[in-house]
């Protein structure tokens, strides 16, 4: 993995495994979890928990809409339950009963989809989750996050967990920089500073962070100071930083993993535009689907790298 | 069309579905992923249909319109059909070890808009065979004598969608579709056992109007007599239950179920070759 490293950043472990992990910690004294599975539960990592608790976890099997079902039944019946899968599988197949048995009813269950974005490489388009935050979104009440790494995905996990309502947690299957230490102040609705600045403003998330991050540093050898804002969540959506971005800076810069409609910088705009308009720029997947190849050689190709966040800082800052 | 019309000499079948399976293993190796073992379960009856003279089509002429069609609803198995694009001619023989790689058409999991005979963009399971049903139904209304032939995964068939398709084509009469599930006993985390209860696959089929066999998948003369039995029938949807085993050929493949997804390290391909000889 190319990103991270012109910020200097170390590499970490991959976000599934930090969900995983740190579901089967919480899970140990939690016996209200339930994990719901589709047959994938070594990739989603939720077979930690599944091994320590084999009374809690279910395979459903191949049956994305069968899973989600269950799992809002169950939650009816007062338990949490973890509903993982593939984000693509996830949120596609089963995106009606998402609506119908989770979002509607306000079930409290916890949507977790991994294998996120284009940088799972060889498995090709059909794994990949690209439009799944757009989806989460859409949905009345949900709670959408997307964690840049795995500090960041450990809080987001037990934060999940507490709030009561349906959430959706995305994770991604590579390994990533680490952005945080364990101190890192994660809470829902609430972006990260993570780098401060007063030329423009980066706002990512995801591995999409780490890019960010190269690209202040780019920025800063030009002399343009960049602020890096991490919006891990991207509903609730946090007004207060965008319109201090928008205000304090000359403009802002989006950068996700995922298609341009519907996904973070579709949310920053219109927060933007209502708010305080400025001007902005979107590194993104565009609206395309991608291909199979090296994950790492994928970004480089869809323009998902620090370079492109730096390119069209610039032209903002340069007006 | 071309295709093998003569009387079907099984030795020569026999030895071409062991070059397929090693180009599976060469291909995935070589890739360093995807999934050899979900392909080696289905050789025998795509080495069948494709080469026995079951499937009528002209390689040169992928989208005339009465050719057979066959999609591959399990897609992740695309190494055993791309091997085997690459014996009917379709594409080059050489393409194969591209697998995976960012500049080839030969995705993890079959893109009909880059490879020259996939007749579905498949890699989401529990999909083809509502597509199937509407190749099938097609060729009655543009007046053509085609048939189709969908494989599914015996994991893939917990998919609800298998079997809103299982109704409708028993309820339209779809003759012309050919179900095969390939029962290999294993899903990605584990026996197919531990969900569904495989046994009861073919009385389900029965249950939902298709005409239904099973059959050893391995045997290459039971495969092609069963498809040539499933394509014969004229009295609705016929579905073959084969049964097979995941990694077919290769024991150390066949004894452990969580090489599904992994390619054969370099370094043990030469011993699985040689066991297939
Ligand atoms: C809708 C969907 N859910 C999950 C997956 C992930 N997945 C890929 S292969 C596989 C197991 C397939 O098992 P089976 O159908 O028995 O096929 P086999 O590999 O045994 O041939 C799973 C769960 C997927 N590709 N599509
Ligand atoms: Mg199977």
């Amino acid at each position: 993995m190319t990103l991270g490293t012109r910020a200097g950043l170390e590499m970490g472990k991959a976000t599934r495994d930090a969900f995983g992990r740190a579901l089967q910690e919480i899970g140990a004294s939690n016996d209200k979890i339930i994990v719901v599975d589709g047959d994938v539960a070594n990739s989603t990592r939720a077979e930690w928990f599944g091994k320590d608790n084999p009374e809690r976890f279910f395979n459903v099997g191949i049956a994305e809409s069968n899973l989600i079902g269950v799992a809002a039944g169950l939650a009816a019946c007062g338990k949490v339950p973890v509903a993982a899968s593939f984000a693509a599988f996830l949120l596609c197949n089963a995106y009606d009963q998402i609506r119908m048995s989770i979002a509607f009813p306000k079930m409290n269950v916890k949507l977790v989809g991994s294998h996120a974005g284009i940088s799972i490489g060889e498995d090709g388009p059909s794994q990949m989750g690209i439009e799944d935050v757009s989806l989460a979104c859409s949905l009345p009440g949900m709670v959408v996050m997307v964690p840049a790494d795995e500090q960041s995905t450990r809080k987001a996990t037990q934060q999940m967990i507490e709030h009561v309502g349906p959430t959706y947690l995305r994770v991604g299957r590579g390994d990533v920089p680490a952005v945080y230490d364990e101190n890192v102040d994660f809470q829902i609705g609430k972006a990260i500073t993570v780098r401060d600045g007063g030329d423009v403003t980066l706002i990512a998330n995801g591995l999409m962070v780490s890019a960010a991050l190269d690209a202040a540093e780019e920025l800063a050898a030009d002399g343009i100071s960049a602020r890096v804002l991490d919006m891990h969540t991207v509903k609730p959506i946090d007004q207060a930083a965008i319109t201090s971005a928008a205000t304090e800076t000359k403009g802002i810069v989006v950068a996700e993993e995922h298609l341009h409609n519907g996904g973070l910088g579709s949310v920053v705009a219109s927060t933007v535009t209502s708010t305080v308009p400025c001007k902005m720029a979107f590194v993104d997947l565009d609206d395309k689907f991608a291909y199979s190849g090296d994950g790492d050689a994928l970004l480089q190709e869809f323009g998902l790298t620090g370079e492109k966040i730096a390119e069209e800082a610039r032209k903002i800052v340069q007006g | 069309m071309t295709g093998n019309q003569n009387a079907t000499d099984f030795d020569q079948l026999t030895e071409l579905a062991k070059s397929l399976r090693k180009d599976v293993l060469i291909m995935t190796s070589e890739a360093g992923s995807g999934h050899p073992t979900s392909s080696m379960s289905a050789v025998e009856v795509m080495t069948s249909l494709y080469f026995g003279g079951i499937m009528r089509y002209d390689a040169s002429n992928p989208s005339k319109p009465d050719r057979d069609r066959f999609i591959l609803s399990k897609g992740h198995a695309s190494p055993i059909l791309y091997a085997v694009l690459a014996e009917a001619g379709y594409i080059k023989k050489d393409q194969l070890n591209t697998l995976r790689k960012i500049d080839s058409p030969l995705e993890g999991h079959p893109n009909m808009l880059r490879v020259p005979g996939v007749e579905a963009s498949t890699g989401s399971l529990g999909q083809g065979l509502s597509m199937g049903l509407g190749h099938a139904l097609n060729a009655k209304l543009d007046k053509l004598d085609y048939n189709v032939y969908v494989m599914m995964g015996d994991g893939e068939i917990q998919q609800g969608q298998v079997w809103e398709a299982a109704m409708a084509a028993a309820n339209f009469n779809a003759s012309n579709l050919v179900a095969i599930v390939d029962l290999n006993g294993y899903q990605q985390t584990g026996p197919v056992s531990s969900v569904t209860n495989p046994a009861a696959y073919a009385e389900k089929w029965k249950a939902f109007g298709w005409n239904t066999v099973e059959v050893d998948g391995h045997d290459i003369k039971a495969t092609h007599q069963a498809l040539v039995d499933a394509t014969a029938y004229s009295d609705g949807p016929s579905a073959i239950i084969a049964h097979t085993k995941k990694g077919k050929g290769v024991s150390f493949l066949e004894a452990d179920f969580s090489w599904h997804g992994r390619g054969v390290p370099k370094d043990r391909l030469e011993e699985a070759l040689e066991e297939i000889g």
